[in-house]
């Protein structure tokens, strides 16, 4: 099955495509899936978003892009994932390093734990020099890519060690490292969850700059519903391994399909909305191990039939461009006025 | 009638900058706040990270001391008190801590974690009424009352943050401090725990102490709203005003960071240049003059004072 049309108008193949991929992790002996049929392509230049709940794979997803993740326990149990045409899941390790850095780039939710606290951030924007660009491994170098993420008077700014900037300042050298090799896609994980609203605010601005004056494309995994509304071009929501809707963000937020991004949204405080009641989501997110039958989310859905615990919905596109995972997406929720 | 009356605390820390500096800086977390909380109404505090909202949070309950100004709990002065008189002024006064991973004693199993509230008040005297009262207690949560024999690890984060929620309730308070209570949960789960502080508040006529980073959550709870900057308030209000119509302008980027959900109306966005200054070595004047897009020459000399406006809002600003 492929999501959207995998050509774009000017003939280039999309950046990254991922087809029906699945990961497990091994535990006491049995494999259990994380990642279950995951499929998604996105375009160059255009900043895609995972969106999901903690446990729903998204990271998983995401990780798995680079292969990232350690082998035992993680399994790569099928699929396919074509980062700018090809699958590197078949790479071994010595192309993988190839394509890592100079294709694709990470920022981590933690930026001080992705920082070496014991050297300055200077030398550490050097080292992903010397890797990738080895001829441009000099300080006007890292002073111009400092400038670029921001960061006022980076010539004294170089020589600090991670602890002595604040988170904000943080993420902006973690930027600056993954964008020292000149990646195609910056891969960023949850990367303003563990940052204040305005520093927020500022690093998302970021993003958009980059993509804006660099022609990045840029992949974001976040929870937060608000920040795709923000930044993304294309949204893929994810619920316990699987993608349940996928469109593009103006449309998905408009006109949200699959009673979870629908309950998602009911269930979110938004400024300016007191009088709206809340409507929370029951239950919890089910783990891994133990994935209802049928539809996943039917045990906390409220417009759920007697088949959804029987059949496994498919991703259908019901719209051009708008792909839901629920056979009944046209009945609205009781909850709803 | 004010439940809790804080009149100008003040709470300050000696960090120790290295184990070779003698003299001492002091930070100054909580700087001369005065704020009120009225019985079974939730007074919400937004800010930063650093900004002392915690710290204010535990000073008002005494969990930390003050170093100035005083607190009135319930027509008594509670800065002071300590043993006998401070443990049964604390039956009053709950918490509910902000990590339901690290705030639940891993040991211990629901009933003994809120039957040890029970216990340390002296609230049952027999164990039948006693387990009576954890089961109903489990109950009132959410929760089924077997759970008592669970352990915190077979939970999930929304879960355990309900049993930090009946443990607070267990010894009948009148305020509870809610330290970030949704920040470490689920989106899907968040809208449970804040309907539920909520349903618990109309039942038992709580009063809330919020404290979070989160202005939607705060708006949605809270009757009033108090926005602190660097151990100070720089405005508070009706949470109505402070959202729709900020006058602080530390207000006004805080409200407009909030990223919305709504498609194509999209606040005018004012982002702000740089952190927050180090409350060690805070800025002369005003505190927010240099991250503060309108500062004029005397913010940057003279402080200002916490003014009335209108009825009941309060900004700290030289311009509003």
């Amino acid at each position: 099955m492929k999501l959207r049309e995998t050509e774009s108008a000017d003939g280039l193949k999309p950046l990254l495509e991922v087809n029906e991929l699945k990961v497990g992790f091994e535990r006491d002996g049995k494999s259990i899936c994380v990642v279950d049929g995951v499929s998604f392509c996105v375009k160059r230049g255009e900043t895609f978003c995972l969106v999901g709940e903690s446990g729903c794979g998204k990271t998983v997803t995401a990780l798995s892009i680079a292969k990232l993740l350690a082998t035992p326990p993680a399994q790569w149990l099928g699929g396919q994932i074509l980062l700018n045409g090809q699958d590197t899941l078949q790479m071994q390790e010595r192309e993988l390093r190839q394509v890592r850095g100079s294709v694709i780039s990470y920022i981590f939710q933690e930026p001080g734990a992705s920082l070496n606290p014991a050297f300055s951030v200077g030398s550490q924007v050097k080292d992903a020099l010397k890797l990738h660009r080895p001829d441009d491994a000099t300080d006007s170098e890292i002073v111009r890519l400092l400038t670029a993420v921001g960061i006022a008077a980076p010539e004294l700014r170089m020589r600090d060690c991670p602890g002595e900037l604040s988170g904000g300042m943080q993420q902006r050298v973690m930027i600056a490292i993954a964008l020292a090799s000149n990646p195609k896609l910056l891969v960023a994980d949850e990367p303003t969850t563990a940052l204040d609203v305005t520093i927020q605010a500022q690093i998302l601005e970021l993003l958009q700059e980059i993509k804006r004056r660099l022609g990045t494309t840029i992949l974001l995994i976040t929870h937060n519903l608000a920040i795709v509304s923000e930044i993304a071009d294309h949204v893929a929501v994810m619920y316990a391994g699987q993608i349940v809707e996928s469109a593009p963000a103006m449309e998905l937020l408009r006109r949200p399909l699959h009673p979870y991004t629908k309950a998602l949204i009911a269930a979110m405080p938004r400024l300016g909305h007191v009088t709206e009641k809340l409507i929370p989501i029951r239950g919890v997110v089910p783990s891994p191990n133990a994935v209802p039958s049928g539809c996943r989310f039917h045990p906390r859905c409220t417009l759920a039939q007697p088949d959804c615990s029987q059949t496994a919905p498919e991703l259908k596109e019901v719209e051009p461009g708008h792909w839901v995972r629920c056979p009944y997406w046209q009945r609205s929720a009781p909850s709803e006025k | 009638m004010n439940l809790l009356e804080a009149k100008n605390l003040k709470v300050v820390f000696w960090p120790k900058r290295s184990m070779f500096a003698w003299a001492k800086e002091q930070l100054r977390a909580v700087d001369d706040v005065s704020f009120a909380v009225e019985a079974g109404e939730t007074l919400g505090l937004v800010g930063e990270s650093g900004c002392g909202k915690t710290t204010l949070g535990r000073a008002v309950i005494r969990l930390i001391p003050c170093d100035g100004g005083n607190i009135v709990f319930d027509g008594e002065d509670i800065t002071n008190v300590t043993g006998k008189q401070l443990r049964e002024q604390r039956r009053k006064f709950q918490m509910i801590f902000q990590d339901p991973f690290n705030s639940l004693n891993p040991r211990m199993n629901v009933g003994q974690i809120i039957g040890e509230a029970i216990d340390a008040h002296g609230l049952s005297d027999n164990a039948d009424g006693r387990w009576e009262k954890i089961e109903s207690l489990l109950k009132a949560v959410g929760l089924e009352p077997a759970y008592a024999r669970r352990y915190p690890r077979e939970f999930s984060g929304g879960q355990r943050q309900r049993i930090g929620i009946a443990r607070a309730l267990a010894v009948e308070p009148k305020l509870i401090v809610c330290d970030e209570p949704v920040s470490a949960v689920d989106v899907s789960i968040q809208a449970q725990i804040v309907t539920l502080l909520q349903d618990l508040q109309a039942e038992r006529g709580l009063a809330y102490l919020l404290i979070s980073h989160d202005l939607a959550v705060v708006e949605h709870m809270s009757r009033r709203i108090l926005v602190m900057y660097l151990g100070k308030v720089v405005e508070s209000g009706d949470s109505n005003t402070i959202v729709s119509s900020p006058q602080h302008p530390y207000t006004q980027a805080l409200v407009s960071a909030v990223p919305t959900i709504e498609p194509g109306t999209k606040r005018k966005r004012m982002v702000l240049g740089g952190d927050a200054p180090s409350p060690i070595n805070p800025p002369s004047g005003c505190p927010f003059h240099p991250r503060c897009p309108l500062a004029e020459t005397r913010c940057k000399s003279d402080a200002p004072a916490l003014r009335e406006i209108a009825p009941g809002h309060f900004v700290s600003c030289h311009l509003a």
